[in-house]
């Protein structure tokens, strides 16, 4: 059975007498350890699908069954220990609170659940994610003292920190340079191989093209969905760095 | 969400503000101080009116001529010429409960010693006068009845006369001039300090009434008539006994008023103590504005944050804060910046009291009540005016608030 399952999702925002169909009718199955990209133009109803998806919309109507349970039908105290157990968020603009320690970022969604964890254990598992995105070494720095590359890592570890199921990341890298991009992208792919599901909503193609499946939406359906064989974002990072060095030589060179 | 989390995530959020949270919880500091310092003087005023109306004496019933009366209290001897020193006598002689009375009567004269002038007031009082008042002589002695009779040239002074025309020295035994009349001085009062209406006690010189009227004052009838009678359960009895015998021997009709007034101290204790209450409870509501001013101070602080925050809260949201953890969390925010606010408050609250006690010798009373009040008042400040807020933000919906710029 697929972890994700989408039967017939709409979704109507009604605003007076105006209604808009964001999405008009998806089904989408999406199995463990999928490295899932959502394509589309703005407008297509990629967010709005990443919305439910995460758990933070319901649909007008069909049915969302995620790891067996039809979430659709949850209400809002429910969806948000969904979202606190199963679910891990990365954002384009990071959202890290700001003169708070990269741990205590990462230790936010422990202190919202149910299992009453210590205060020991919390900062454990939070510095246990924080090593997962190789910033073991950070965890006393502010946002403010970190790169932009660098925070969203601490997002990352954030969003890993109560173990998801998935991890739904909406634009993770738009803010980011090239290099850093491929950083992170690197660090989907390594998460990915370690079993962990990513749904990754992006507009650019070749961030794309590092997972191993496409969803391209259209007008509040889907216009395609191809599986693929991903690039190595290791490679890329090895291929940059290499790039980067060559030019630098030529620069000491003449 | 994690109970000890809770306050610590507020403290948290207030340490990111620094600035704003002092001077958000000075308002509050502002209005605790205001109601700790006022309750204080306002309960340190009662308690020395209180002390004031025991130093009058004990079991005292004063008789005043006249029926004039001004709140409850006859202002003042003067008002008619009622009383006569046969008066106070009958009353000692004939009813049985009264054990001492002592016509009293006042002049405000110059008295002189050697090349010394000093202004001062002369009583003009019974033998059994500093009996009645519970007073006693520090050195030398009280004139006796005899002396009384025989209109002695003798007088018992106050502390404050020891200082200002004596300069310290001992005064017994040297002559005063008092109107011309020479006096001599054989008893130094103890000291009594302040009186109800504020004057010095000890500025006083006592001498026999008789020698009073016949050689001082040219008064012939009594300013106040002082009693004390046997106990406190013979008040009520000893009050009407007073009453009936002055109207007999003023020959008053039943269809006639008094034409004198008997109060005891009681009377006069209850009236002192209840317009200093009145003032007590006048100051603290001024105080309370000043609290609730600071309250309105924290809501404002608090909704201005909320919208400032928006996105913190849709964060929390999504990563699985329910609606009941963000009211909380803004809540608890607003009670720990109030109580904050209160505990500073207690603080300046003592100062403020001991300094104003100190530098403007008014008497200052703390009380751990008022103080746990305060502290208590401001944390229900702080959930009044902080719920608003806290709820604003426990009804965002995340996928806005996370969007929010």
């Amino acid at each position: 059975m697929s972890l994700v399952q989408l039967k017939h999702i709409t979704r109507v925002y009604k605003s007076g007498s105006l209604a808009v169909e964001a999405l008009r009718g998806i089904d989408l199955e999406i199995s463990e350890g999928n490295f899932v990209s959502i394509m589309g133009a703005s407008g297509s109803g990629k967010s709005t699908l990443m919305n439910i998806l995460g758990c933070l919309d319901k649909p007008t109507s069909g049915n969302y069954n995620l790891a067996g349970e039809d979430v659709s039908t949850f209400d809002k105290n429910r969806l948000a220990k969904i979202r606190n157990r199963m679910l891990g968020f990365v954002f384009q603009s990071f959202h890290l609170l700001p003169r708070t320690s990269a741990l205590e970022n990462v230790e936010l969604p422990l202190l919202y659940n149910d299992d009453n964890l210590s205060w020991k254990e919390i900062h454990k598992r939070a510095r246990e994610a924080l090593e997962i995105v190789s910033l073991g070494d950070r965890t006393d720095h502010n946002p403010n003292e970190l790169s932009g590359g660098q925070q969203q890592r601490v997002a990352i570890a954030r969003a890993l920190v109560s173990k998801p199921k998935i991890l739904l990341a909406d634009e993770p890298t738009g803010n980011l340079d090239s290099r850093t991009t491929l950083e992170i992208v690197e660090l989907f792919q390594r998460l990915n191989q370690d079993g962990l599901t990513i749904i990754m909503v992006t507009h650019e193609p070749e961030i794309a093209r590092f997972s191993n499946r496409i969803i391209t939406l259209r007008d509040g359906l889907m216009s395609s969905d191809k599986s693929i064989e991903p690039l190595n974002a290791r490679q890329a990072l090895k291929n940059w760095k290499d790039q980067e060095k060559i030019q630098l030589e030529s620069e000491v060179l003449s | 969400m994690k109970i000890s989390a809770v306050p610590y995530v507020a403290f948290k959020a207030l340490r990111r503000n620094r600035m704003r949270t002092i001077l958000t919880a000075l308002g509050i500091v502002i209005g605790v101080a205001a109601v700790i310092t006022m309750v204080g003087l306002g309960q340190g005023a009662s308690a020395e009116v209180q002390e004031q109306v025991n130093r009058l004496g004990q079991n005292v019933v004063l008789v005043f001529p006249g029926a004039r009366q001004l709140g409850g209290v006859s202002i003042g001897g003067g008002s008619a010429n009622t009383l006569t020193t046969d008066d106070a006598r009958a009353l000692r002689e004939e009813i049985p409960e009264v054990i001492a009375a002592s016509p009293e009567v006042r002049s405000q004269t110059l008295i002189v010693f050697g090349n010394r002038n000093y202004q001062t007031r002369v009583y003009g009082q019974s033998h059994d006068y500093l009996q009645i008042r519970q007073w006693a002589v520090e050195s030398g002695r009280m004139y006796t009845e005899e002396e009384v009779e025989r209109s002695a040239l003798v007088a018992v002074v106050g502390q404050t006369i020891v200082e200002e025309v004596f300069e310290g020295a001992d005064p017994i035994g040297e002559t005063i001039r008092v109107r011309g009349v020479p006096l001599t001085v054989i008893g130094v009062l103890e000291r009594k300090g302040m009186s109800l209406m504020g004057s010095v006690q000890d500025d006083i010189v006592i001498i026999p009434y008789t020698t009073a009227f016949q050689r001082i004052s040219g008064r012939t009838h009594a300013m106040v008539i002082n009693i004390q009678v046997y106990d406190e359960q013979s008040m009520g009895i000893a009050q009407e006994k007073i009453t009936d015998l002055l109207r007999e021997r003023h020959r008053l009709a039943p269809y006639q008023e008094n034409d004198f007034t008997v109060q005891t101290q009681e009377d006069v204790a209850q009236t002192a103590t209840e317009t200093s209450r009145i003032m007590t409870l006048l100051l603290a509501s001024i105080a309370g504005v000043s609290l609730f001013v600071g309250g309105i101070g924290i809501m404002n602080v608090m909704l201005v944050s909320v919208t400032e925050r928006t996105r913190e809260v849709g964060l929390r949201l999504a990563v699985g804060a329910r609606a009941p953890d963000v009211l909380f969390q803004f809540l608890i925010e607003a009670v720990v910046l109030c109580l904050l606010g209160g505990i500073g408050g207690i603080v300046l609250g003592i100062i403020s009291t001991e300094l104003i006690a100190t530098y403007a010798g008014w008497p200052a009373l703390f009380s751990t009540e008022a103080m746990l009040v305060a502290v208590g008042v401001s944390a229900v400040v702080g959930v009044f005016f902080g719920f608003y807020p806290a709820w604003k933000a426990s009804r965002l919906d995340p996928i806005v608030a996370l969007r929010s710029e």
